[in-house]
């Protein structure tokens, strides 16, 4: 059985947001962002969407350049595993602290 | 409700100028980004601040009355009255969209009657947290409930019987608190189940070996065997063969979310051969490979 995905309109997504289409480009060359070409229209899956507007947020709210953002998206994952791990080991330690 | 003071919460002097408050303010910023810093509350509060000191502080109107009335902000009420009244929507660049009207402190809130930006504001759902959740077998296989604690807050859980290792929950909008309005991050749970001693789980089913005596293989007999519902009686046929494997019907794992519903417990029997024999039970056994 196979998900189903949500597509969502590169063109659209740039209206909305005031985003540059070359923006998604660079994101989708340097391996940031994934994008499906149907039809010659270009799309992002709706899982990504986040991911995207969150890498927007960095290049035009903090003028961050594209080699910044790969930078810090390899930091952000780091942070978040490392948090999620913690996560789990606290949980694990209050199975010892209850008792 | 406190005076805020904005030149110090930009790390400015009061008499920098525009570019230099754009400045310190693009340098903060950087620093204390929500994205830039996921989960951490305290940084999220300081960015909700340096928007606030550069909303003040880099339009030359509210700076001008903030600088003005300052620690007697009590008395900005007229002003605030008059300058809302000549308020018209303006885009002053610069200012993150990831900001809505509530996060302005009540200072603010005051002196200047509200945020005075007309920008769009961009919902974003909150970041997906990610966990495990460790179980001994017996623990997976009986609904119960546990507590787990994310981001400070306690999250009651009830964890059906017949989890499955490496099985995916998710709790909708228990992850990273939301954007501008926007939904809360979702919770992903991961359940690691660790291995019994005596089962060995299959999906539903369990299997688990029970040793039994020579004598009792060839000549039949009973066994006592351990199952998830206390112990039961096997009757061991005659002539058994080591490694026959019976079926106990329904005494397996429960079935996830399927109430009454068990798998089957597969019993293998490994014959023990008996070591350390007497001269008699060797003459015996002499004898009785000559019949």
């Amino acid at each position: 059985m196979s998900a189903q995905t949500e597509l969502i309109d590169v063109n659209q997504f740039c209206i909305y947001h005031n985003v540059e289409i070359s923006f998604i480009h660079s994101l989708h060359q340097s391996g940031l962002l994934d994008i499906v070409v149907v039809k010659e229209t270009v799309f992002i899956q709706s899982e990504q969407l986040e991911q995207l507007e969150k890498l927007a947020r960095l290049h035009y709210d903090l003028d961050i350049n594209l080699e910044g953002i790969e930078t810090i998206a390899y930091l952000l994952e780091k942070v978040t595993r490392l948090q999620d791990e913690m996560t789990t080991i606290k949980n694990k330690l209050r199975v010892y602290d209850s008792e | 409700m406190d005076f805020v003071d904005y030149y110090k919460v930009l790390e400015v002097d009061k008499k920098a100028s525009t570019e230099d408050i754009k400045k310190a303010y693009r340098k903060l910023a950087r620093k204390l980004h929500p994205d830039l810093n996921p989960n951490d509350k305290e940084a999220h509060k300081k960015f909700q601040q340096i928007n606030e000191a550069n909303e003040v502080l880099s339009d030359p109107e509210k700076r001008k009355k903030y600088d003005q009335y300052g620690k007697d902000w009590q008395h900005g009420d007229q002003y605030a009255q008059a300058a809302r009244s000549q308020q018209r929507p303006r885009n002053d660049g610069g200012q993150f969209n990831n900001f809505s009207e509530d996060d302005f402190s009540d200072f603010f809130s005051s002196m200047f009657g509200g945020s005075s930006r007309s920008k769009r504001q961009t919902k974003f759902k909150g970041q997906d947290y990610n966990t495990e959740i460790h179980l001994s077998l017996m623990d997976a296989l009986t609904t119960h409930q546990q507590t787990l604690t994310v981001d400070g807050k306690n999250i009651r859980i009830t964890i059906p019987a017949g989890v499955e290792n490496g099985q995916i929950i998710k709790l909708k909008g228990h992850g990273g608190a939301g954007g501008n309005g926007g939904p809360a991050g979702d919770l992903y749970i991961t359940f690691v189940i660790a291995n019994h001693p005596i089962f060995k789980r299959s999906g539903n089913d369990l299997n688990m070996t029970v040793e039994i005596d020579l004598y009792t293989a060839v000549l039949g007999g009973e066994v006592m065997v351990e199952t998830l519902n206390g112990k039961v009686k096997l009757k061991v046929v005659p002539e058994t063969q080591n490694g026959t494997k019976i079926r106990l019907k329904g005494k397996g794992a429960p079935v996830y979310k399927k109430e009454g519903e068990f798998g089957d417990l597969y019993v293998t029997y490994h014959i023990k051969i008996p070591t350390n024999l007497t001269e008699k039970q060797k003459a015996l056994f002499t004898e009785l490979s000559k019949l």
